[in-house]
């Protein structure tokens, strides 16, 4: 059948199960704004083309799905980098479209036109500039298949507006045979042989969860093994909610910003089994004194991500579900005798983990005009039992939610953590909420990073996207003080927030209820309040700038 | 540190070469010459790199240029079994006192004399970068107007063969 380039993205759209998409039209891409009205597909307009982006990651991060934002050319699509980037770094697998202007005006600095294939090529899996319409439906199955298999990632394709409005015969395209890309899922017998063999001689061995294990669905699989052989699990910013953080051998999230009893494990254990980590630097800190007694297994999809940052005894590249799923079937174990040789070193990380005084982490001081971040996210983890989507921006607000909120299911603890991206909540949490509309969705924000997206929230009015929105409000950029505090001699600059609107106000201009809560006997009842309302709800809480992260 | 080559075949189309180029120096590694032309196979096109570093780096590299969605094959090549090759052109100044000196040098080291001036020789020559390095050395003395150097080709001796669709790498 005879399509334009702009029937053919939208067909080829709907053949890759694309139910919603987020984006901001323009010139450059209004060919396909006029067919997508005709499509069925649901189109959420943001308020910046940046939000599309965090959205669509939102939305894959929840859904398992690929994300796909839409952007006109130029600034439509460099508005969309900051996304792209933040999706790479965390493996999202998303496909942004940019209009591009005419193929034959390409090079002469036409108006709106950028090279954004260039521009992104550094942080996307791979990007397309179409150039030949008979190419077109190809490429657009191509990028989603790349963007979802192996170790998923964003994938950009750049579409001249003359190749939208040209006419072709559209041939459905069949599966891509990528010759350069094949994709490793089945890890290696023998190396799955010499992991077991490790564990059975280790006295202290310890499984760090990454995002690599939530991405393949390998909690189940995790599990098992955590518990058939007694082994403690950490996991990293990505990983949370790989195991329940109240399961009993949950140890928490490792790294700078993680808890002690998950760093002390990493320090003492004889054995670490990375499972689908890259071992950034916040996780390991130095390398060379990061888990220095241990053997490390390392199981990854990515063959680069093994041995880049961390020396590795065992490696194992593939799947982390299929790997599991294969070492499950493997073990041989008399679970009596494992549990005996175990109880020393469960012991010792179980002191550990109730080294701290709950009631000191969680004090509920009345005469104090501010209220404990911590005992606000402890308190939301009780009403919710963790059957929530969290999505937290970056800060303060991010290592509050990841240490004390108590995520229990995977996909549902949404956080930019590679990139470490301010304003990335609660466009998230908007396409979370569209991903998985019966879940009850909040974005943890605080006043720095709310204020960098805080235009979505016409997004979520617009759009009936009810989102729950708890606010912690310091008035200052709180991690980078407590950074000019510990580090540079309390010289503060740059930091504070003065001039930030009233927040309830503001909330209630775009029509959404908000409270303000500033005392620690009012946060049960506000935050029961406020998630049992119907429809989208602000709850501002008032967090002494002193606070600490930790 | 040492030198390693590499023989890389990519998809022939645009962008590539800026992909590889780009990742080279956005993750820290040294080039030390890279070369690139189609093959046997439209389609495709091989690069010779060289890298500078040790077996972390090439790895990495290695690694880091596998993941590209337009890289096909690499191989690491044997420098002593392999041939590699460069060709430099080199416009060297020459009077008729020091003309007949130059082309003694040409003909010692197999060159090719391929243009003449009244006061120039532009000289081709085909070798080993150490070969053409020593060339240069001794043309030095009278004087090199100008240098254009290729980067160096390889390829394995005997029977192997690097090809895009074909895991067996002997015929």
């Amino acid at each position: 059948m005879e399509m334009t380039g702009a029937q053919i993205i939208v067909e080829m759209l709907k053949d890759e199960g694309v139910t919603t998409i987020f984006g901001y039209p323009g010139a450059a891409n209004a060919p396909i704004y006029d067919v997508l009205s005709k499509s069925g597909i649901r189109h959420i307009l943001t308020r910046h083309e940046q939000g599309a982006a965090h959205a669509a990651s939102g939305y894959a991060r929840v859904t398992g799905k690929v994300g796909v934002c839409m952007a006109t050319s130029g600034p439509g699509a460099t508005n969309l980098i900051t996304g792209i980037a933040t999706a790479y770094m965390d493996s999202i697998p998303i496909v942004a479209i940019t209009g591009q202007v005419s193929t034959e005006m390409i090079g002469r600095d036409v108006f709106q036109e950028v090279d954004i294939t260039g521009a992104t090529e550094p942080f996307c899996k791979h990007n397309y500039l179409v150039k030949n319409i008979n190419k077109l439906a190809e490429i657009i199955r191509e990028a989603f298949y790349i963007a979802s298999t192996g170790r998923p990632g964003p994938v950009l394709i750049d579409i001249p507006i003359d190749i939208q409005t040209k006419t072709v015969e559209y041939i459905q395209p069949g599966k891509p045979e990528i010759r350069g890309y094949k994709p490793t899922y089945k890890g290696h017998s023998l190396q799955v042989k010499r992991i077991i063999e490790s564990i059975h001689q280790a006295k202290r061995p310890l499984i760090c969860a990454g995002g690599g294990v939530i991405t393949s669905g390998a909690s189940t699989e995790l599990i098992k093994i955590a518990e058939t052989l007694n082994i403690p699990v950490v996991t990293t910013l990505m990983g949370i909610g790989a195991i329940p953080a109240n399961h009993p051998l949950c140890l928490g999230m490792l790294g700078s910003h993680g808890v002690y009893a998950a760093n002390q494990a990493v320090t003492k254990s004889d054995l670490l089994i990375i499972m689908g980590a890259r071992a950034g630097d916040r996780a390991t800190g130095n390398t060379d004194k990061f888990a220095k007694h241990a053997k490390i297994v390392h199981i990854d999809i990515d063959p680069a991500e093994i041995g880049k940052n961390l020396g590795t005894d065992i490696p194992i590249v593939g799947d982390v579900k299929t790997i599991l799923k294969y070492l499950i079937e493997q073990m041989n174990i008399n679970k009596e005798e494992v549990d005996a040789v175990r109880q020393e070193w469960i012991d010792t990380v179980t002191q550990w983990k109730n080294r701290k005084n709950a009631e000191d982490l969680y004090n509920i001081s009345t005469d104090s005009p501010y209220v404990n971040p911590k005992y606000v996210l402890k308190v939301l983890s009780d009403i919710t039992n963790g059957n929530a989507i969290v999505t937290t921006e970056v800060g303060q607000n991010q290592i509050w939610a990841a240490n004390h909120y108590c995520t229990v299911h995977p996909r549902s603890f949404i956080s930019s953590g590679g990139l470490g991206t301010m304003g990335y909540g609660l466009p998230a949490a908007i396409g979370a909420k569209v991903g998985s509309p019966d879940s009850l969705v909040i974005a943890i924000v605080g006043d720095g990073s709310f204020q960098m997206s805080m235009q979505e929230l016409g997004t979520m009015k617009q759009w009936d996207i009810d989102l729950k929105i708890i606010l912690l409000n310091n008035k200052h950029l709180g991690m980078v003080r407590e950074v000019q505090k510990l580090r540079y001699g309390k010289n503060y600059f740059a930091v504070t927030l003065d001039g930030s609107p009233d927040f309830v106000k503001l909330a209630d201009a775009y029509g959404i209820p908000a409270k303000r809560i500033t005392c620690n006997t009012q946060v049960k009842e506000a935050l029961n309040a406020a998630l049992e309302h119907k429809g989208s709800y602000l709850l501002e809480f008032m967090i002494d700038p002193e606070e600490s992260t930790l | 540190m040492a030198k390693h080559t590499l023989s890389v075949l990519v998809e022939n189309h645009a962008g590539v070469l800026s992909r590889v180029a780009g990742l080279f120096s956005r993750r820290g590694f040294n080039i030390d010459s890279l070369a690139v032309g189609v093959t046997e196979d439209p389609n495709v096109s091989r690069m010779t790199i060289v890298v500078d570093g040790d077996d972390y780096i090439v790895e990495q590299v290695t690694k880091q240029l596998n993941k590209l969605i337009d890289v096909i094959k690499i191989k690491q090549l044997d420098e002593s079994d392999s041939v590699s090759r460069e060709l430099a052109l080199i416009k060297v100044n020459a009077n008729p006192t020091t003309r007949s000196d130059i082309i003694n040098i040409v003909n010692i080291f197999r060159a090719n004399i391929v243009d003449v001036s009244k006061n120039t020789l532009t000289i081709e020559m085909t070798g080993s970068a150490d070969k053409i390095s020593a060339f240069e050395e001794m043309l030095k003395q009278f004087g090199i107007k100008e240098i254009v150097r290729t980067g160096m080709i390889a390829i394995e001796r005997g029977n192997r063969i690097i090809k895009a669709n074909n895991n067996n790498e002997d015929i």
